[in-house]
This record gives C-alpha cells, sequence and structure tokens, in this order.
C-alpha cells in the first residue's frame, strides 16, 4: 500500500467516524463539535480530489460558517436538552438502518460502475475560457458559463435572509440581531478582533481579485471578510445593524442587483441574458463580482447573527 | 483503488449516516446536522465524478465543481434559516424536539 492510499483510506476512515460521531453523540453540543471537525476533515478530501476551489468554499462556509450557527444553536438549546431522548422503537431502528444502508449500497454500486471514459465538459470549459479573460476555469463556469446558477444562488442568499429576519418577535424589529460572545471581556477574543481583521481584510480582497486566475473567488472571498466582521461583532467591539437600516437592505441586494443588470444589458449588447461582450467580459465580471463580494460578506454574516432581538429595559 | 473509487464510497457511506440521523433522531438540530450530512455526502459524490472527468490539461471538470460551491453555499442559507426557525420555536415554547410531549397538557406540542 503506498503511503498516498494509506493517508487517504485514513482520511476517509476519520470522515465517517466524525460523521457517525455527529449522528450517534449523545448531546448535541458534542455532535455539533464533531460536525464541524468533519467539515474540517472534508476540506483535506477536496484537496486530495485536486478540488481547491471547493476545499476553500468547504473550510469557509460548509465547515466554519455552517458550524458557527450550528454551535450558537446547540449552547442556547442546552439547558432544556432533554436527559433522556425517546427514540424510535428498536425494531424501527433497525428497519431505518436497512433502509438507509440498502441506500448508501445503492450508491456505492453507482460509484463502482460510473462509465469510463467519463463524459466531461473540462475540454469545452478550457476551449470557451479565453473568451471570459478569467485563467480559473471554475470561476469561469460559475461566473459566465453557468452565472444563472450563481444568480439565483445570491438571491436565495437574500431570501434565506428575509426568511431569518422574518421570524423576529414583534419587539425585535426595533432591536438589533444579539451576536456579543459571552466572554468577550476573556481578553483572547477581544485581542484577535483587534489584530486579525486588517490582515483577514487583505487577504479576503485577494482572494477575491486572484480568484481570476487561480483557486478563490468571490465567495471564498466574502465569507473571510464576513468572518472579520463576525469576529469584531462577537468580541462586543462593533453592533450588528439595526435590520430597519435602508443601508443595509441596499447593500443586501446590490449585489444581485448589480448582476441583474449587466445580465440584461448582455441581451442588448450581446444578444442573450448573461452574455458578456467578448472585449469587456473580464472588466463586466469584476463589475458584478465587487458588489457581489460585499453582498455576500454581509448576508452571510447577517444570517449567523440571526433575527433581531426586542431591546432590553434593564 | 483509486481515490476517485474510495472517496466515492465515502461520499455513499456518508449519505447513508446522515438518512439514518435524519430518519430515527426526534431532536431538530440533529436532523438539521444529519440533513447537512446527506448533503456532503452528495456533494462528495459530485466531487468524485468531477475528479474522473479529468480532461484539458485540468485537475478534473470544473463545472460540476462549481455547482458543488453553489450547493454549499445554498446549503448554509437553508441550514441558517432552518436553525432560525428551530431556535424561534423554541423560544415560543415548542420546545425543540418531535419526542412526544412530556405530560404539558397537549399544548404547542409540534407532534400534534
Amino acid at each position: 500500500m503506498s503511503f498516498e492510499l494509506f493517508y487517504e483510506v485514513l482520511v476517509g476512515l476519520l470522515v465517517l467516524t466524525a460523521a457517525a460521531w455527529s449522528v450517534a453523540a449523545r448531546d448535541s453540543y458534542s455532535a455539533t463539535v464533531g460536525f464541524v471537525s468533519y467539515g474540517l476533515l472534508m476540506t483535506i478530501v477536496w484537496m486530495q480530489l485536486h478540488a481547491v476551489d471547493v476545499a476553500l468554499t468547504e473550510a469557509a462556509i460548509g465547515s466554519g460558517l455552517t458550524g458557527l450557527v450550528l454551535l450558537g444553536a446547540a449552547a442556547r438549546l442546552r439547558a432544556t436538552e432533554a436527559r433522556v431522548v425517546t427514540r424510535p422503537p428498536a425494531a424501527l431502528r433497525v428497519v431505518a438502518a436497512l433502509a438507509c444502508a440498502g441506500v448508501a449500497v445503492a450508491l456505492a454500486v453507482t460509484v463502482l460502475s460510473l462509465p469510463r471514459p467519463t463524459p466531461s465538459l473540462a475540454g469545452a470549459t478550457v476551449a470557451a475560457l479565453p473568451a471570459t479573460g478569467l485563467g480559473n476555469a471554475v470561476n469561469g463556469v460559475l461566473m459566465a458559463f453557468r452565472a444563472f446558477d450563481t444568480l439565483l444562488e445570491k438571491v436565495v442568499l437574500v431570501l434565506s435572509l428575509v426568511g431569518v429576519w422574518s421570524l423576529a418577535p414583534d419587539l425585535g424589529w426595533t432591536g438589533r440581531p444579539r451576536l456579543r460572545h459571552p466572554f468577550a471581556d476573556d481578553g483572547v477574543l477581544g485581542f484577535l478582533a483587534r489584530t486579525l481583521p486588517p490582515l483577514g481584510l487583505l487577504f479576503g480582497v485577494h482572494l477575491m481579485w486572484n480568484g481570476a486566475v487561480e483557486p478563490g473567488g468571490a465567495f471564498q472571498g466574502a465569507t473571510v471578510l464576513a468572518a472579520m466582521w463576525l469576529l469584531v461583532l462577537m468580541a462586543g467591539l462593533g453592533e450588528v445593524p439595526q435590520v430597519r437600516a435602508r443601508w443595509l437592505r441596499v447593500a443586501a441586494v446590490a449585489g444581485p442587483a448589480t448582476f441583474l443588470a449587466v445580465g440584461l444589458f448582455g441581451i442588448a449588447i450581446a444578444g442573450a441574458f448573461l452574455a458578456y461582450p467578448e472585449p469587456h467580459a473580464k472588466a463586466l465580471i469584476l463589475l458584478v463580482e465587487v458588489p457581489m463580494m460585499l453582498t455576500i460578506a454581509l448576508v452571510l454574516a447577517l444570517l449567523v447573527a440571526g433575527p433581531p432581538e426586542p431591546v432590553e429595559h434593564p | 483503488m483509486s481515490p476517485t473509487t474510495l472517496f466515492g464510497l465515502c461520499g455513499a457511506a456518508l449519505v447513508g449516516i446522515g438518512l439514518y440521523g435524519l430518519l430515527t433522531d426526534p431532536r431538530l438540530l440533529r436532523k438539521i446536522i444529519a440533513f447537512n450530512l446527506v448533503g456532503s455526502g452528495v456533494f462528495l459524490l459530485f466531487g468524485v465524478v468531477a475528479r474522473r472527468g479529468a480532461a484539458a490539461g485540468l485537475a478534473g471538470d470544473p463545472v460540476p465543481q462549481a455547482l458543488v460551491i453553489t450547493g454549499i453555499v445554498v446549503a448554509f442559507s437553508a441550514t441558517a434559516l432552518a436553525v432560525a426557525l428551530l431556535l424561534r420555536l423554541h423560544d415560543a415554547g415548542g420546545g425543540a424536539t418531535l419526542d412526544a410531549p412530556v405530560d404539558d397538557g397537549g399544548a404547542g406540542g409540534p407532534r400534534s
């Protein structure tokens, strides 16, 4: 067994162990911690599959931000979590286990019988990529060839923010989401929140700008920006803006709105929705990416912050 | 065994593990986590297909890779919305589990 294969089997086993732990752990908080480590291990799997862009996204969003949301919820529910959980009867669980194993086996058989050679759009992407002025094929797919997906995904982000805000209690609309960490005065968090953001800001913008030619892109850059803002908010060094602030609402739709405007502009100039006229493709993509990155960063952070809560009157 | 087969089987197992948690655990937070595992397993299967489609000097087919990136972001927004719903249900006294309500006079039990 070569070292590489040994390493991959080990990572695969660790991934499955972490997944099993996050399902089987008795306490939901431990299960959530298991899920976060699962996400980080998945990042290694994505690296082994040579999908660096996906690895960056998994680390930042799949593990990082999702973990933050889940940990926050687990911490809030911890006090009231029942000591004893009534699970379905054993017979029913065996049936469920068999059914799930059946699904897994069916998928495994599919994996083993995938056609070879694999149909691939890599050749077509590489052939068409020069027209976009980008060097990173994944980013070319996201921003040009499948731009409609990316546009709709931005809309989904905004819609879920609307959904989260709609869950605010009636008195919450004058308040703000509360995000301050209980150990905000501990020193370490405050220290990190004061020293990391300048570097994070630079790194986030670098990821976006460099994403044109190397792994990275607007999403990954935006997540780093969101993380920096969340760090400041959690350390209590800043406040989450009020959700009724007009600038906030404008900023939350600026990205998709610009994207949509450029897309409509494409009908007039290049003959199709979301088409870029060839000599200006790179400039237009950047025009879309910059507001998009700000919107994504803002919306991601606000999704983590949750619905606004009523102002407390002590 | 090639890495794509190995991680493909891993993705299949992840879907199975997640599905089991989704079906059998009555706690809503655990269902959300399990659902994320199912999604992650599907993404991994996509990733395997992408890696197998390596051609034209690329280490993987960029189209499924881009779809997975979009998928991860959408999965995050769905998770954030689900968690917000769960916390609101909890704050409104509806509990955070689909367990049979423990003698609360049947008020607000989400199971009804």
